[in-house]
C-alpha cells in the first residue's frame, strides 16, 4: 500500500483562497442550501438593522451591544463558510496535481479505420484531444500520451500509468482479455496500439473525479438528507422557543410590573446559540472531507452515495486469485513414494521443470534449490529435450539422450502414461494425494518410465498479513465471501486457511450475479471488487462495487469507485472511510445539541433577571453581567466552529470494535463532552471580556 | 418522603409490571388473530360484526387507505358527539332536563373525547345528559382507545412484515381492541368499582337535607343538597383503562361517587398505566423481541420514577410559606403532612401524587387532586411529563408510538455515531422515516408554544386567568400543554369554558392527535415495505441499557430544550419566589 499524500491543515495556499470564498459564499443563494446557517444569515442581517436603527438614537438597546452580538452573528456564518471552503479548497488542490496529468494533446485520429487495418494502412489525422468524441479511433505509438478514456480495438503496448496511479512500474496494455482498456493522460512508452474513445470530452474518468472534488456536482447523500430534516426540526423547535418567549415575557412583565421586554437582540441571539449551528455550518465541509480521503486512498468515488453506503457494507466479495492468493500454485513439498528417497524426487521433479516457465514449474525449481540443495542445471548440458505440456498429454516433462524420459502432470494422466508403460500406481501414493486434494492443494504426480517417483504438493499461497485483515473486517461487522473458479473442496480449504466467512465455488458471472442478489434479497448491502469483463454484471448489481484501474472499462463503468493502486484490498479503508463520514456527522450533530444546555444557563437568566430578579439563581455559571452572558455564548458559538474544523476535516477516527462499545466512546466524547464544555467556554471568554473591560 | 411513601408506591409499580407480561401477551395474541379464549368464544360475533358493516376482514389496507379510514371514522366520531351534545334537550334519558349545550363547548368536547384526550371544559353533572355521556362520551372512550391501539398495532406491523405493501385492516383492528381488549376489561373493573360504592344509575340526582345547617353567598340558609347521580362506574372504568381521562363529574375521581375507596383508588390507578404499560410487551412479543418490548418499559419507568419521587418529595415537604407561620407539616402517625392544599385528605400526600404522576405520564388527564395547588416544582413535574410528548406509557398505543418515533430519532443519531445507516430492528431509517418521525415531535410543541404565546397576549386568553404572575402563566401553559398532546387533565385556576378557549384548545387537540396519527401510519407502510436486514456484529443493539439510556437522553433533552424558556418563568420562577 502506498504512502497517502496528506496535506497539511495550515497549507496558506489553501488558507488564503479559502478566506476569500468564506466571504463570497454569504451570497444568500448559497446559504439557502443550508437552512440552519441560513437562519443565521438572517439573524446577522436582522441584527445589523437593529444596529442601524441604535445609532439613529431608537435602539432597543445599547448600540455597542447590539454592534458586538450582530458582528459574532456574521462570524458564525463566516466561519462556517471558510469551513466549506477549507475542505473545497484541499479537494482543488488534489484535483488540481491531477489535473496536470492532463495536458492539452495532440490525438491522431485514424480516418476510415476498419478493425486490424491499422497494420497495413493509416489516414491519420492530427487533432486536438478535445475535439474527440465517443466512438472515434485514434492511433498511440511510443511517446504519445492516450488522449482519452478508450478500450483497445489493435495491437499491444506497454503504458506508463504513474499519472493516475503513481506507480512508476509500466503495465501491458492490449486488445482483447481483461487488459483492453485504457485511461486518457497515460502514456505509451513501447509498441502501439489503436484506441476507440469511450467517453465524450467532460465525461472522462479524470473530469468526473475533479468535478466531485470541486463539489460542483456534489448531491446530498441519503443521509445527509436525513440528517438535514432533523436539523431543520430542531432548528424549528428552537425557532418556536424563542420567537414565543416575546409574549411569554411581554406577559411576564406586565404581572410582575417591573423590567422590560426581552429584546430582538437578545431573541436572535438565544436563536442563533440554540440551533444546530456547529453540526450546520460543517456538514459540507464533512461531505467534502470525505470524498477528499477517499481521493487521498487513490480511490474516486462516482458519487457521494457509494462513498457513503461503504460504511454500511455487510457482506465482502473478493475474488481468490490475487487477492486472497498469490496469483499462482506454488509447491510446497515433495512426498516420494515408497521406495524412492525425497532427493531423487527432488531432483526428477527440478530436472522435469527446468524448461518449463510457467510459474508452478519455476516454483518447484526453487523448492528443490532451497530445500534439498539441488543446484538449477542448463538443459543444453543434460543433452535433454523439454516436452512441453498438451491439452492432448496433459503432462510435461524432459527426454534423455538415452532413452530416460520423466514425466510429471495431473494423476490421472501419470497413472495412465505408466500403465501404458507396464507399471502400476503405488496404492500409498493415492492417499496423500487424496489428504492434498482435500487441503486445496494440487497433486503433481513425477514418473520416470513406469515408475511413479511421487508427488509435487502444489499450493495456492494466501498473502501474508490477510487473515489479520478479514479478522478486522469480522469485528466491523462484516462478513467476507471468497470467490473463485475452482471445485468447492479446494475453495473450502483456502476460505478457511485466509480465514474467510464463505466462499462461492465454480463462480461463473451467473452465480455471482445470483449470489449477489440472494444477499440483497436477505437485506444485506454486499461490496465486491473486480477487474474483468466477466465481473461487469456483478459489479453492476453490488452496493459498492469497486472496480481495478488495470481492469477493462466494463468493469470501471459498472462500477461506482475506481481504486488507482488497483489494490483489492482496499475495500477495507474504502468502508472505514464511509464510516467515518457519517461517525463525524453524528458524532458533531450530538456535540452541537449537547452544547445547548450552557447557553440556555447563560442567555435564560441574563435575558429575564430584569423581570424577575429570583432568575438571577439560574446564573451557575456566574457570568459577570446579563449582556457578557449572551455576548459569550454567541461569542463561543462561533468560535466552536473554529475549533472543529480539524476534526470535522480529518474526521472521527475509526477503531474496528463492537457498535455498543463504538457508541458508548462517542457519547462519553461528543455527548457527555458537548455538555461540560460550553460551560467551561463560555465562562472563560466572559471573564475574558471582563478582564479587556469590554462590557 | 417516608418509609411508608416508598412501600405504597413499591406496591404500585411492582403489581403494575406483573400485570405487563400476561396483558402483554394476551393482546398480542389477539391482534395476531391467535386464539386466546375470548376470540374463540367471540369469533362468530366478531364475524357477523363486519358482515353486517360490509368489510372483509381479510383485507389489508395500504397505510393510504388506513389512515382514510380512520380519520373517517374519527370524523363521523367528532360529529355525532356534536349533534349529540346540541340536541340533547329533546333527546331521552335526560331526567334532569339539561338544555343543549352551547356550539363552541360541544365543538371542544366532541373533539376532546374523539381525540382521546377528554379535556373537560364542562362540568359533567351541570352540562350532560346521561343519554350524552353513555352514547356520546362512554362509547367515544372505547374507540378512541381503540384507535390509537389499531395505529400501533399497524406500526407494528410495519416492523414485522417483510417487502409487504398493506399493514392490517383498521376496521379489524378497531372491532379487536374494542371487543376482546378494553370491554372484558372495563366490564370487570367496573364491576369491581360498583362494589366499591361507584354509582351506577339512571336515576335522577337525588335531594338529602344537610345535617348542619349551611349559608349561601347571600347569607340565606340553606337547608338541603342535590347529589348528583347516574351511570358513572361504566365510564370511569374505560376513563381510566382506555387513558381517556373525562370524568363523570366535574371534580373526576377526587369525588367520593367516583373514587370511594383506597382499594377503588388503587385499581383506578393501576388502569391508567396498565394497557400502555402491557402494550409495551405486546410490541416485543410481536416483534419477537422481547428484549424490545422490556427495553421500552424501562426507559419509560426511568422517566417515570424520578419524576414520581420528585412529586412526592415536594409535595411531602410541604409549603415553606405556612412553615413561616410556625405550622408543622411534617408526617406523624395520625397526620399526613405536607401540602394538602387541594387533595383529597382521604387519599393523603402519595395517593394524590402517584395518581399525579401516572395521569400525566399516560395522557389520561384524569385527577383525584387539583394540580393547580401543588408546590410549584411537583406542578411542573406534571407539566412536563405532559411537555415530553407523552411519551412515558402516554395514551394507549399512541404513547408508545410517539416513543417509537423519539426511538426512531435514537436509533439515526446513534448510527451515525457508529458509522452505518441507522436500523431499528432491521428496517432501515431513512429520510422518509425520519420527516415523517420529526412531524410527529414537532407537532405537539408547535401546538403548545404558540397556543400559550396566542393566549397570554389576548385579552381573551388573559380573561380566563383567576391568579396573576407566574402562576396564571403556568395555568395557560397547562392547559395548551395538555391539549396539545391530548393529556386533558386540567391545572384547574383558569376558566376555559369561553369561547376562545373551547375553540383553540379544540383545534390543539385535533391536529394533536391526527397530525400524529397520519406520519406514523407513514411510516407504517413504508417501513412495512422494506427488507429485514440481518443482525450482525456492527448491528447496534437497541435494547441494551446504552440504548435506552440514550433514548431517555433525546427525550428529555428535545423536551428540556423545547420548554425550558417557558417553565423558567412559569413554575421555576414560582418556586425560586417562595
Amino acid at each position: 500500500m502506498k504512502s497517502h499524500k496528506s496535506e497539511s491543515l495550515f497549507n496558506w495556499s489553501i488558507l488564503g483562497p479559502a478566506m476569500v470564498n468564506s466571504i463570497k459564499k454569504l451570497d444568500p443563494r448559497h446559504q439557502i442550501k443550508n437552512p440552519v446557517m441560513f437562519v443565521v444569515l438572517i439573524g446577522s442581517i436582522f441584527t445589523t438593522g437593529l444596529y442601524a436603527q441604535a445609532i439613529l438614537g431608537k435602539g432597543e438597546a445599547p448600540a455597542g451591544f447590539i454592534l458586538a452580538i450582530s458582528l459574532w452573528l456574521w462570524f458564525t456564518v463566516i466561519f462556517a463558510n471558510f469551513a466549506e471552503a477549507m475542505a473545497e479548497g484541499r479537494g482543488r488542490a488534489q484535483a488540481e496535481s491531477l489535473r496536470k496529468a492532463r495536458k492539452d494533446t495532440q490525438a491522431k485520429k485514424l480516418l476510415n479505420y476498419v478493425d486490424g487495418s491499422c497494420k497495413i494502412k493509416r489516414e491519420i489525422s492530427l487533432i486536438s484531444a478535445a475535439i474527440l468524441r465517443k466512438g472515434d479511433v485514434v492511433l498511440a505509438e511510443a511517446g504519445d500520451f492516450i488522449p482519452m478514456d478508450g478500450e483497445i480495438v489493435e495491437g499491444v503496448a506497454s503504458v506508463d500509468e504513474s499519472a493516475i496511479t503513481g506507480e512508476s512500474a509500466p503495465v501491458i496494455r492490449e486488445f482483447g482479455g481483461d487488459r483492453s482498456a485504457v485511461t486518457g493522460g497515460t502514456r505509451v512508452l513501447s509498441d502501439w496500439i489503436v484506441v476507440k474513445i469511450s467517453v465524450n470530452p467532460g465525461e472522462t474518468f479524470l473530469d468526473h473525479m475533479i468535478a466531485m472534488v470541486e463539489g460542483a456536482k456534489r448531491q446530498k447523500t441519503p443521509n445527509e438528507i436525513a440528517l438535514s430534516i432533523l436539523l431543520a426540526v430542531f432548528t424549528i423547535i428552537f425557532l418556536l422557543a424563542t420567537v414565543t418567549l416575546l409574549p411569554f415575557s411581554i406577559y411576564s412583565v406586565n404581572t410582575a410590573g417591573q423590567g422590560v421586554p426581552i429584546t430582538v437582540t437578545v431573541l436572535v441571539a438565544l436563536l442563533v446559540c440554540l440551533i444546530p449551528t456547529t453540526i450546520g455550518g460543517l456538514l459540507s465541509a464533512i461531505g467534502i472531507a470525505g470524498m477528499d480521503r477517499m481521493i487521498q486512498a487513490n480511490v474516486i468515488a462516482t458519487s457521494g452515495r457509494a462513498v457513503e453506503a461503504a460504511g454500511d457494507v455487510d457482506v465482502l466479495l473478493l475474488d481468490k486469485t490475487g487477492t486472497i492468493t498469490f496469483g499462482n500454485r506454488q509447491a510446497v513439498a515433495f512426498i516420494p513414494a515408497r521406495g524412492v528417497t525425497v532427493e531423487a524426487l527432488a531432483d526428477a521433479a527440478q530436472i522435469s521443470s527446468l524448461s518449463d516457465e510457467t510459474p508452478e514449474g519455476r516454483s518447484i525449481v526453487i523448492l528443490a534449490k532451497e530445500k534439498y540443495g539441488i543446484r538449477g542445471r542448463k538443459i543444453h548440458e543434460l543433452n535433454i529435450k523439454f516436452v512441453p505440456f498438451t491439452a492432448q498429454t496433459r503432462m510435461s516433462g524432459v527426454d534423455f539422450g538415452d532413452g530416460r524420459a520423466i514425466r510429471k502432470g495431473a494423476v490421472d494422466a501419470v497413472e495412465a502414461y505408466v500403465a501404458k508403460s507396464g507399471g502400476s500406481f503405488p496404492e500409498d501414493l493415492k492417499k496423500s494425494i487424496e489428504s492434498i486434494s482435500k487441503t486445496g492443494g494440487t497433486p503433481l504426480v513425477v514418473a520416470e518410465h513406469k515408475n511413479v517417483l511421487g508427488v509435487i504438493h502444489l499450493k495456492d499461497i494466501v498473502k501474508g498479513g490477510i487473515k489479520e485483515r478479514f479478522e478486522e473486517l469480522r469485528r466491523m461487522g462484516i462478513k467476507t465471501v471468497m470467490i473463485t473458479g475452482d471445485n468447492p473442496m479446494t475453495a473450502a480449504a483456502i476460505a478457511a486457511e485466509a480465514g474467510m466467512d464463505d466462499f462461492l465455488a465454480q463462480a461463473t458471472p451467473e452465480t455471482k450475479l445470483k449470489y449477489i442478489r440472494d444477499m440483497q434479497a436477505g437485506g444485506r448491502l454486499v461490496a465486491m471488487t473486480g477487474d474483468g469483463t466477466n465481473d461487469a454484471p456483478a459489479l453492476a448489481q453490488a452496493d459498492v462495487a469497486v472496480a481495478m484501474n488495470t481492469g477493462t472499462q466494463a468493469a470501471k463503468e459498472a462500477g461506482n469507485m475506481v481504486d488507482l493502486d488497483s489494490n483489492p484490498t482496499k475495500l477495507i479503508e474504502i468502508v472505514e472511510i464511509g464510516k467515518q463520514l457519517l461517525m463525524t456527522r453524528g458524532s458533531l450533530t450530538t456535540f452541537s445539541i449537547a452544547n445547548d444546555i450552557s447557553k440556555y444557563f447563560a442567555i435564560i437568566p441574563a435575558a429575564f433577571v430584569g423581570t424577575y430578579p429570583v432568575l438571577g439563581a439560574l446564573n451557575i455559571m456566574k457570568l459577570a453581567t446579563p449582556s457578557s452572558a449572551i455576548l459569550s455564548a454567541v461569542i463561543f458559538n462561533a468560535l466552536i466552529i473554529i475549533f472543529l474544523i480539524p476534526l470535522a476535516l480529518r474526521g472521527v477516527p475509526y477503531r474496528p470494535m463492537p457498535a455498543s462499545k463504538l457508541l458508548r466512546n462517542n457519547l462519553l466524547i461528543y455527548g457527555l463532552g458537548g455538555i461540560i464544555t460550553p460551560f467551561i467556554g463560555i465562562k472563560v471568554i466572559d471573564m475574558i471580556l471582563v478582564a479587556l473591560h469590554l462590557v | 418522603m417516608n418509609w411508608n411513601n416508598l412501600v405504597q408506591v413499591t406496591i404500585y409499580l411492582g403489581i403494575l409490571l406483573l400485570c405487563v407480561k400476561p396483558l402483554g401477551i394476551y393482546m398480542a395474541k389477539i391482534y395476531e388473530g391467535k386464539p386466546a379464549g375470548i376470540n374463540v368464544w367471540f369469533a362468530s360475533f366478531e364475524k357477523w360484526i363486519y358482515k353486517i358493516s360490509g368489510v372483509n376482514p381479510e383485507t389489508g389496507m395500504v397505510w393510504k387507505e388506513y389512515a382514510v379510514a380512520m380519520m373517517l371514522f374519527n370524523i363521523i366520531g367528532i360529529f355525532v358527539v356534536y349533534i349529540l351534545q346540541r340536541v340533547q334537550a329533546y333527546l331521552p334519558l335526560n331526567p334532569m332536563r339539561m338544555p343543549g349545550v352551547p356550539f363552541d363547548l360541544s365543538f371542544n368536547t366532541a373533539i376532546s373525547f374523539a381525540t382521546n384526550t377528554n379535556w373537560q371544559a364542562y362540568g359533567g353533572e351541570t352540562t350532560l345528559s346521561y343519554l350524552t355521556q353513555m352514547v356520546g362520551l362512554t362509547v367515544q372512550n372505547f374507540v378512541s382507545a381503540a384507535t390509537g391501539m389499531a395505529i400501533l398495532v399497524a406500526l407494528i406491523r410495519g416492523f414485522v412484515q417483510k417487502q409487504v405493501e398493506t399493514i392490517g385492516n383498521f376496521w379489524v383492528d378497531l372491532v379487536r381492541s374494542t371487543l376482546y381488549i378494553l370491554i372484558p376489561l372495563s366490564l370487570v373493573l367496573a364491576v369491581i368499582l360498583v362494589t366499591q360504592g361507584v354509582v351506577q344509575t339512571f336515576k335522577p340526582y337525588s335531594e338529602t337535607s344537610l345535617l348542619q345547617i349551611s349559608k349561601d353567598k347571600d347569607g340565606k340558609d340553606i337547608f338541603g343538597q342535590t347529589i348528583p347521580l347516574g351511570p358513572a362506574a361504566s365510564q370511569i372504568a374505560i376513563k381510566q383503562l382506555g387513558t381517556n381521562g373525562g370524568g363523570f363529574f366535574n371534580v373526576n375521581s377526587a369525588h367520593p361517587f367516583e373514587n370511594p375507596t383506597a382499594l377503588a383508588n388503587f385499581l383506578e390507578m393501576l388502569s391508567i398505566l396498565l394497557i400502555a404499560a402491557a402494550l409495551c410487551y405486546t410490541f416485543g412479543y410481536m416483534v419477537k423481541d422481547r428484549r424490545q418490548g422490556w427495553a421500552f418499559i424501562a426507559a419509560m419507568m426511568i422517566i417515570f420514577v424520578p419524576c414520581l419521587l420528585g412529586i412526592i418529595a415536594y409535595e411531602q415537604k410541604g409549603n415553606p410559606k405556612i412553615l413561616n407561620l410556625g405550622v408543622d407539616q411534617s408526617a406523624v402517625v395520625f397526620q399526613n403532612g405536607g401540602n394538602m392544599e387541594g387533595k383529597e385528605a382521604r387519599l393523603g400526600i402519595v395517593n394524590s401524587s402517584i395518581w399525579a404522576a401516572a395521569t400525566t405520564a399516560a395522557s389520561n388527564g384524569s385527577v383525584n387532586s387539583m394540580h393547580d395547588s401543588y408546590m410549584p416544582l411537583s406542578g411542573l413535574i406534571p407539566m412536563w411529563l405532559i411537555q415530553i410528548g407523552e411519551v412515558v406509557f402516554g395514551g394507549v398505543g399512541s404513547g408508545l408510538y410517539g416513543m417509537i418515533m423519539f426511538a426512531i430519532v435514537a436509533v439515526f443519531i446513534s448510527g451515525l455515531m457508529i458509522g452505518r445507516t441507522p436500523e431499528f430492528l432491521g428496517k432501515k431509517i431513512e429520510a422518509y422515516e425520519m420527516k415523517m418521525a420529526s412531524i410527529c415531535i414537532l407537532i405537539p410543541p408547535m401546538l403548545v408554544l404558540f397556543g400559550t404565546a396566542i393566549a397570554v397576549v389576548l385579552p381573551q386568553g388573559l380573561a380566563g386567568i383567576l391568579n396573576p404572575g407566574p402562576h396564571g402563566f403556568s395555568e395557560i401553559l397547562y392547559a395548551f400543554s395538555s391539549a396539545g398532546n391530548n393529556n386533558g387533565s386540567a391545572f384547574a385556576g383558569l376558566n376555559v369554558n369561553t369561547i376562545f378557549y373551547n375553540l383553540t384548545l379544540g383545534i390543539a387537540m385535533f391536529f394533536a392527535r391526527y397530525w400524529l396519527a397520519i406520519p406514523t401510519l407513514a411510516i407504517a407502510g413504508s417501513l412495512s415495505k422494506k427488507k429485514i436486514i440481518p443482525v450482525s456484529q456492527g448491528t447496534l443493539p437497541t435494547h441494551t441499557p446504552l440504548f435506552i439510556v440514550f433514548l431517555v437522553m433525546i427525550v428529555l433533552i428535545v423536551g428540556a430544550l423545547t420548554f425550558f424558556p417557558a417553565l423558567a418563568l412559569g413554575p421555576i420562577v414560582e418556586h425560586l419566589m417562595m
